[in-house]
């Protein structure tokens, strides 16, 4: 037992006044304001950034384009072309000059868009659909079916995505079409996002509140769907909007080394490796639909930087 | 505890009078910049500290007791910084001592052990290398022999055996009593005039603490350190300092010699943590001889202003008059020579729970005590079905477990339900608070949609909590509300057997106080049978009918509560009993 005998005077028995110490409830119950939880915050977030904003202005812009192509240009992209006009410069009514065809530069554009997108859009359907389902699976039930699935993964990962889909392309090069270029894509780029969700859904499954369903006698599967998936989503969706981007990417890539969409297909990519011989003498052919991509890229980039810090409690608290 | 005043011969002749203390806290400020402005986490503190005394900082979590200690060595996390007061170490203003200065006086003058013996070592060096880095960092020793010699010195002096084979290991290899030893040997190193101690047992087992504050106190007795330390446990900072700051909401609401604070505490909040902390309402049964006594003892002074909720004394005794009618209730549960054997990849097989048997009776509660890895969830866990059994038999209502599969699990799990120890865990985040309690009564199919609402109000209604928190979030309660929703959602489907796995671990002693109450209010209502899985031996003094003391998977001692405080018969229950803080403080009941 201490004693007393080292107290020295400065040290007596001092309390505090009541009136400038007033106790609080105990552990009284806060309920003011709107209801919030992680999407509620993250909307919260996001909606104060002016970058989530701009890009998601671009990225609206680019759907009404790729949707009603009519409302942007009158110009017909590929009966007007006339050779007189090869790789010429601006002229009235053709503001950004004329392809070695003689084509419309912003007509081409313009009418490529639905081309990207559409590629962009199926294939991040597809990865986020195989990503979500083989993710999940392996890290839920783990044990087999996780060695199964991570293996089958584990392959795909290996290939990278572009040189598979150039082998699947070259080979199926009769059937080229927006939807099998986009399968050739989706097939060899979903294991990275399976591995993400495999990751998640292994730290959620041990969360307590599992355990409670599971002592409630709510069956494995609903509690996969209820419990454990929306807390493990998060960064799939992060990836998911920068795999957009990545898969416009590629599509251009393949076009622009002849083994995308037929060349009468008309898309960024195509443009872009019909005009790389004419470079120094007509940089325009190749300048403008290179924007475009760029800017569609940029935009679904952005968005996914803003999805991603809204969703992550600990970087949206440094900035 | 002796008699022994420390450093007695150093000031005996001046008497007080004219001597400078160690430390002098005036007025301390402490702001974080936040969103909404400056918040002020430490407000106008004064703390005065004598060379060779020790002084204890006692509150809850966000009462600034950290903060406080941080700011003393200038290591206030994020955006935390001194507006306002003065630090006087020996007389030297700390809060004017620019970086450089500070690094001196950090390890040479101010030793520091921190909370989390776990994370406080890093796991890809050695012990010997971390050790050697403080040693070098202070200047103590140069040269690679002398500073290694010192390192072994330290660890020796930390407690360690064998310290130069030690030094080559990893801390993985050490427990977390070895690596809080470490920790202390390394704030020890350089000889420090005052040692900051931030709840350095707290992550330990009770036994462990024990031995390592006894250590800590003989140790600093030696070297004549100054020792100042952090702790949220009452009991323990009155048993291990003589003076006492005890800080609520960034005040210090009440400071002075321990002994006479605890004896006669003022301040309404300081008389709530008396009534509140298990350990000194445990002492005090024990002291009074029978749970009536000690709640007829206290009733004028102390409870009074505290308020019966948060008086475990007064919940013990609501217990007490409830238990009478339920003493010869048939068992709800029966347990049979219980054994699990996990499979450990490459090192074979460990046995978890060996051979345990109890009987638990209708109505009653049993608290399953022991350590870290004793194996007492790893029971609880098997009862609730989440973990097959490697053999044994448990029978619920009459069922044997084992033999129960498919609709008739289902229905058998409606009548026993658990409530886990993390707060913030056992909630869905991306669930609302409503549909959190509904979805036992969704799972089961029991009633229609207008009256699952109505069973969640009133279930919301049951544990305290007010209706308009139906469409809300986890995120935005505190953890004693989480653990309330957690209990709602436990008893939605009105079962028999609640099991309760260290629920009210985590929860701050007032917070922790109320749930007990809860506990005990909600068990007399609903005739609920409580399996009470704990650490903590004083709780159990408070909630539990019937103790069984688990060791190393097996149940070392079985009896009635009483029987177990008052005459326990094994040797590791009396060490249990005996690492409960506050032993030899008289209580002024």
């Amino acid at each position: 037992m201490p004693s007393n005998a080292n107290t020295r005077p400065d040290q007596q028995h001092f309390v505090a006044p009541l009136e400038e110490t007033p106790l609080v409830a105990i552990d009284s119950v806060k309920a003011e304001g709107k209801p919030s939880n992680l999407w509620r915050d993250a909307w919260a977030d996001v909606r104060k950034r002016p970058m989530f904003w701009i890009s998601a202005a671009m990225i609206l812009l680019v759907v009404i384009v790729a949707l009603f192509p009519s409302w942007f240009t009158q110009v017909a992209p590929n009966n007007d072309c006339q050779l007189a006009n090869s790789n010429g410069g601006p002229a009235d009514g053709h503001p950004l000059g004329f392809t070695k065809q003689g084509c419309d530069i912003y007509s081409r554009i313009i009418h490529g868009t639905s081309t990207s997108l559409s590629v962009g859009l199926i294939v991040t359907f597809l990865v986020a659909f195989l990503g979500i389902v083989f993710g999940a699976l392996a890290g839920f039930y783990g044990g087999f079916i996780d060695s199964l699935l991570s293996r089958l993964g584990d392959i795909f990962f290996s290939i990278p995505y572009i040189l598979a889909a150039v082998v699947v392309m070259s080979v199926l090069s009769k059937y080229a079409n927006v939807w099998v270029i986009s399968l050739a894509i989706g097939i060899f780029a979903w294991p990275s996002t399976a591995r993400v969700l495999r990751a998640e859904v292994l730290r959620v499954k041990n969360a307590d509140f599992v355990m409670a369903a599971t002592a409630l006698g709510v069956s494995r599967f609903r509690i996969l769907l209820r419990h454990v998936l929306p807390n493990s989503i998060a960064p799939v969706i992060v990836i998911t909007t920068i795999s957009l981007a990545s898969a416009i990417v590629a599509e251009a890539t393949l076009s622009f080394l002849g083994v995308g969409l037929p060349s009468n297909t008309m898309s960024w990519g195509n443009d872009i490796s019909a005009a790389q011989m004419d470079l120094r003498t007509a940089p325009q052919t190749l300048i403008y639909p290179s924007i475009a991509l760029s800017v569609t890229v940029l935009s679904f980039i952005m968005l996914g930087e803003v999805v991603r810090d809204a969703l992550d409690p600990k970087a949206r608290a440094q900035r | 505890m002796t008699e022994t005043v420390h450093g007695t011969d150093v000031f005996q002749d001046n008497d007080g009078r004219g001597e400078r203390p160690i430390l002098e806290i005036k007025d301390l400020q402490v702001g974080f910049n936040t969103q909404e402005g400056l918040l002020k986490a430490v407000d106008g503190v004064n703390i005065t500290l004598y060379r060779g005394q020790s002084l204890a900082i006692v509150g809850e979590s966000g009462s600034g007791k950290s903060t406080t200690a941080h700011a003393i060595i200038n290591l206030l996390p994020g955006t935390g910084h001194i507006s306002g007061g003065q630090i006087l170490l020996d007389g030297e203003d700390l809060t004017k001592a620019s970086k450089k200065e500070m690094e001196a006086i950090r390890g040479r003058k101010i030793g520091f052990v921190p909370q989390d013996p776990m994370s406080n070592l890093n796991p890809v060096w050695s012990i010997g290398f971390q050790v050697e880095e403080a040693i070098k960092a202070n200047g103590i020793a140069t040269g690679r022999r002398e500073v290694k010699k010192r390192a072994i010195e330290v660890l020796k002096q930390a407690g360690l055996q064998d310290a130069d084979r030690r030094l080559k290991q990893f801390p993985h290899q050490f427990s977390g009593g070895m690596r809080q030893r470490v920790l202390i040997g390394m704030g020890l190193a350089a000889d420090p005039q005052l040692l900051i101690a931030d709840e350095p047992t707290s992550a330990l087992d009770v036994t462990v603490q024990r031995v390592i504050l006894d250590h800590l106190e003989s140790l600093t007795r030696e070297l004549g350190t100054t020792l100042l330390f952090i702790t949220h446990d009452l009991g323990l900072a009155a048993e291990r300092a003589e003076q006492l700051v005890v800080m609520y909401k960034g005040k210090v609401v009440e400071s002075g010699p321990s002994v006479e604070i605890l004896q006669n505490p003022q301040h309404p909040y300081t008389q709530r943590l008396v009534a509140a902390a298990p350990s000194l309402a445990s002492r005090r049964i024990q002291a009074t001889g029978s749970v009536q006594a000690a709640e007829a003892a206290i009733s004028e002074d102390a409870s009074a202003v505290a308020g019966e909720e948060i008086d475990l004394v007064a919940t013990a005794e609501a217990r007490a008059e409830m238990l009478e009618t339920a003493a010869s209730a048939p068992p709800a549960i029966i347990v049979e020579h219980l054994t699990k054997v996990f499979k450990i990849r490459g090192s074979g097989e460990f046995t978890a729970v060996d051979d345990v048997s109890f009987e638990i009776a209708k109505g009653t509660t049993t608290a399953l005590v022991g350590e870290s890895g004793s194996g007492k969830s790893t029971v609880a866990k098997m009862l609730l079905k989440l973990e097959e059994a490697t053999s044994g038999k448990i029978v619920v209502g009459g069922k044997d477990l084992a033999s129960t599969t498919g609709q008739e699990l289902f229905k058998l799990r409606s009548r026993m339900q658990p409530v886990f120890q993390d707060p913030y865990g056992s909630l869905n985040p991306l669930r609302n608070i409503g549909n959190t309690i509904a979805e036992p009564l969704f799972t089961h199919k029991v009633g229609t949609k207008a009256s699952r609402r109505e069973r969640v109000y009133e279930l919301l209604d049951q544990v305290s909590l007010p209706k308009s928190l139906v469409g809300r979030y986890p995120n935005e309660l505190s953890g004693g509300q989480r653990q309330r929703i957690a209990i709602a959602r436990a008893l939605a489907l009105k079962p028999e057997i609640v099991v309760l796995d260290e629920a009210v671990s985590a929860l701050d002693v007032l917070v922790q106080a109320q749930i007990l109450r809860l506990l005990a209010d909600l068990q007399a209502e609903l005739q609920l049978t409580y399996l009470f899985i704990t650490h903590d031996l004083a709780v159990v003094r408070v909630i539990a009918d019937n103790v069984c003391v688990m060791q190393k998977g097996r149940i070392v001692e079985a009896a009635a509560t009483n029987e177990v405080f008052d005459d326990p018969k094994e040797q590791y229950t009396r060490d249990l009993l005996a690492a409960i803080p506050g032993a030899s403080i008289e209580l002024g009941a």
